[in-house]
């Protein structure tokens, strides 16, 4: 049988419609806009009211989604000059493009989500083994040491919480997305120092930004492919 | 009265023994219980510090299993018949320690309840479902081969055929356990601590110190003559192992500081530095033939591996934080527990395979009464 | 009492505990339960008997296709696009407190949905 070079592009068409090309999600911060406010912790509030997180006063046992820290403790001691030095950085789950937290995951309870990179997180497989949070390289991972109801002021019912024995992290906002929206941290940045797309279409505005900035990651050399770049 | 239930029985000391055990274990299962209600958090583990004791002590066993093939691959592969009387109770502490370590890791888990996940979503890309294939065929394996040199022994034939195979499998699957669960660590790319190639070999070095160390100690305990040779011999093969592992140690600390990089040398601590003091005490008091090289070797490396390595692993957090890890009462009741569960083990395993080879040598087993 | 008696007797003492439940609602029925149906609804999403059944299967299968396959929306069999959610589209209509708890109760079985999952009439 002879394939027309018309029903030959149709199949093709048709091909590109079943598997639509995968998006790689991705998040650009650019530190200097994020620095105009270096008290603010408005993305962190924002996040961590959208999805329950508590508020555990010990520090050891914290639970955190997105955070500051400082610029040398990011990025290490030696990239950090006394320009930046001390300097908060928002730090946040990287949704790498190599998570070392899915491939040690020994049941699938997270995984990197084919079409478009996210790093989920499946609460209802958790078993509780923290091993994702000794493959993570960049501490994004926090474990329910104990229930955490008890520190949450208020819950929004809108979004689960979570029980006693799992672990859990930044989803950039999963469900938010589904509702074609922005993740909170990126909608609520005062100076919209935060901007969140698909890097794999040239045409998005962070894809724009990874053009013509100078980006950077946290910890490159070890080949987890970071999903979160810094403009500076 | 079968062997068995004989050397179930005993005197006034070995009923006090029983007695702690259970009361021990008692304690562990009310204390672990509370960790079930309260969560993790009755222990000392934290954000930075996910894990501590529990898979120190885990890993640590998995190690004293894996060495019963100091004893095995002598005795089956070249047929080195010294060591006869000691080869069975190599077998019977490997599966005392599997026990052991799969508690530990039931006892570390966030939801024990969902442990079944583990198999009702195979992960092959996951170390830890290679380590439960491994850990479990090794338990499997010893199981089999153990009872049948048992009954074997009881009847005073000598063991089935069929057998031969397994416990020649065994071999290489003892290597394979440790081996895996050095890859646990060992291929993490945040943790420098782990991440070296020298970390299976210096663990299977470490095993085959720590197992043999834990055989002589047991036989004297159990006051079995196991004969001067295999003694002899089995202090020969801690000596060696205890020389490779301080060897590999020392390799360690000379990549992490003469090449500089920052986050290789930061685990070492106090801590790193005063396990390794022991380590090369226990192998001074081994090479001069102490008689306490046995008891310092097991010591040291419980502490090293036990207790040091798991948590310097986590030094400094992947934001350069240093959270101390200090166990908490609760923890170490658990452990002790736990180790109580393995006490258990071995003093009935091995006080049946006793038995049983003493009526296999025409002696009568009243002498266990005591 | 010889050895056997002693057993039989135990074992005997202990299937007349075991099975208590079963002559003690042999005795007085258990009568039936009228759960409060929302008002103005005249049909959840799939009939009556296969969501009484059911409804456990389904909502594991629902929280599959959101957790894991990113699917939000699924179109129920009276053509309506709904959202695949507990807390919006089940509790949306059904009263958690009155509705799931009580019948919960009823057959004592305690799912641990609610471990997580909050009821939007009562959020704490």
């Amino acid at each position: 049988m002879k394939i027309t070079r018309q029903a030959f592009l149709a199949l093709l068409a048709a091909a590109a419609r079943a598997f639509p090309r995968p998006r790689r999600m991705a998040m650009a911060i650019d530190l200097a806009k994020c620095w105009k406010d270096r008290g603010c912790t408005r993305c962190s509030q924002a996040c961590h009211a959208a999805h329950n997180v508590p508020q555990i006063p010990d520090r050891r046992r914290e639970i955190k989604w997105i955070w500051k820290d400082r610029f040398e403790n990011a990025f290490g001691e030696e990239s950090a000059s006394p320009a930046v030095a001390g300097a908060p950085v928002p730090l946040l789950c990287n949704h790498c493009e190599h998570p070392a937290c899915v491939k040690v995951c020994p049941t699938g309870a997270t995984f990197k989500r084919a079409s478009d990179g996210l790093v989920m997180m499946d609460e209802h497989r958790c078993i509780g083994c923290r091993y994702c949070m000794a493959a993570c390289p960049y501490g994004s991972r926090s474990f329910n040491w104990s229930d955490p109801r008890p520190f949450l002021r208020t819950i929004d019912p809108a979004y689960p919480t979570r029980t006693k024995g799992v672990v859990e992290k930044c989803t950039f906002c999963a469900e938010r997305l589904a509702r074609g929206g922005q993740p909170a941290c990126v909608e609520v940045c005062p100076p919209k120092a935060m901007v969140f797309g698909d890097a794999a279409d040239p045409s998005s505005a962070v894809a724009q930004l990874l053009q013509t900035r100078h980006a950077f990651r946290r910890k490159p050399e070890l080949g987890a492919g970071p999903n979160v770049f810094y403009l500076l | 009265m079968t062997v068995l239930a004989k050397a179930m029985l005993g005197g006034r000391a070995y009923r006090w023994w029983l007695t702690a055990l259970a009361a021990a274990i008692v304690t562990g299962v009310l204390l672990w219980l509370r960790q079930w209600h309260q969560g993790l958090a009755v222990t000392g583990m934290s954000r930075d510090v996910a894990w501590g004791l529990y898979i120190g002590q885990f890993t640590f066993f998995v190690g004293v299993a894996a060495s019963a093939v100091t004893v095995v691959l002598p005795y089956y592969l070249h047929a080195w018949r010294a060591f006869a009387r000691v080869v069975i109770l190599g077998e019977l502490l490997a599966i005392a320690s599997i026990v052991v370590s799969l508690l530990f890791v039931l006892v570390d888990m966030g939801r024990p309840d969902r442990l079944l996940n583990v198999l009702l979503h195979p992960s092959p890309s996951s170390l830890m479902f290679w380590d439960m294939l491994a850990l479990a065929g090794y338990l499997a394996l010893n199981v089999i081969v153990a009872r049948a040199a048992l009954a074997a022994e009881i009847d005073g034939a000598p063991p089935a055929t069929w057998t031969r195979g397994l416990v020649l499998l065994s071999i290489p699957w003892a290597v394979s356990i440790h081996t895996v669960t050095a890859f646990l660590y060992a291929g993490l790319a945040g943790r420098p601590f782990w991440l070296t190639a020298a970390m299976a070999p210096r663990f299977l070095a470490s095993a085959f110190a720590a197992g043999p160390a834990l055989l002589i100690l047991l036989c004297g305990a159990f006051r079995y003559d196991i004969g001067e040779e295999a003694l002899c011999k089995l202090r020969l093969v801690m000596t060696y192992a205890m020389t490779a592992n301080v060897f590999l140690a020392l390799m360690e600390v000379f990549t992490a500081f003469y090449s500089g990089i920052p986050g290789h040398a930061a685990p070492y601590s106090s801590w790193t530095w005063l396990s390794g003091g022991f380590a090369a005490a226990a192998l001074a008091l081994a090479l001069g033939r102490s008689r306490y090289a046995p008891a310092a070797v097991f010591a040291s490396l419980a502490i090293d591996k036990g207790v040091v390595l798991i948590p310097a692993g986590f030094i400094p957090s992947p934001s350069g934080a240093v959270t101390p890890y200090i166990p908490t009462a609760v923890e170490l009741g658990i452990v002790l527990a736990i180790w109580s569960v393995g006490a258990l083990l071995v003093t009935i395993l091995f006080r049946v395979a006793i038995a049983a080879r003493e009526l296999d040598a025409g002696a009568s087993p009243q002498c266990l009464a005591s | 009492m010889s050895e056997r008696a002693i057993i039989a007797t135990g074992i005997a003492l202990f299937l007349a505990a075991a099975c208590f439940p079963f002559y003690r609602n042999a005795a007085a029925p258990p009568r039936p339960l009228v759960l409060p149906l929302p008002a103005g609804e005249r049909e959840c999403i799939a009939p009556v008997a296969y969501m009484r059944a059911s409804h456990g299967d389904l909502l594991l299968a629902w929280r599959d296709r959101v957790v894991r396959s990113g699917e939000r929306v699924f179109t129920a069999p009276d053509g309506r696009v709904r959202e695949l959610s507990l807390t919006r589209t089940c509790l949306g209509c059904h009263e958690k407190a009155a509705f799931c708890d009580r019948c919960h109760d009823y057959v004592a079985i305690g799912p641990d949905c609610w471990n997580c999952h909050v009821d939007p009439r009562r959020p704490q």
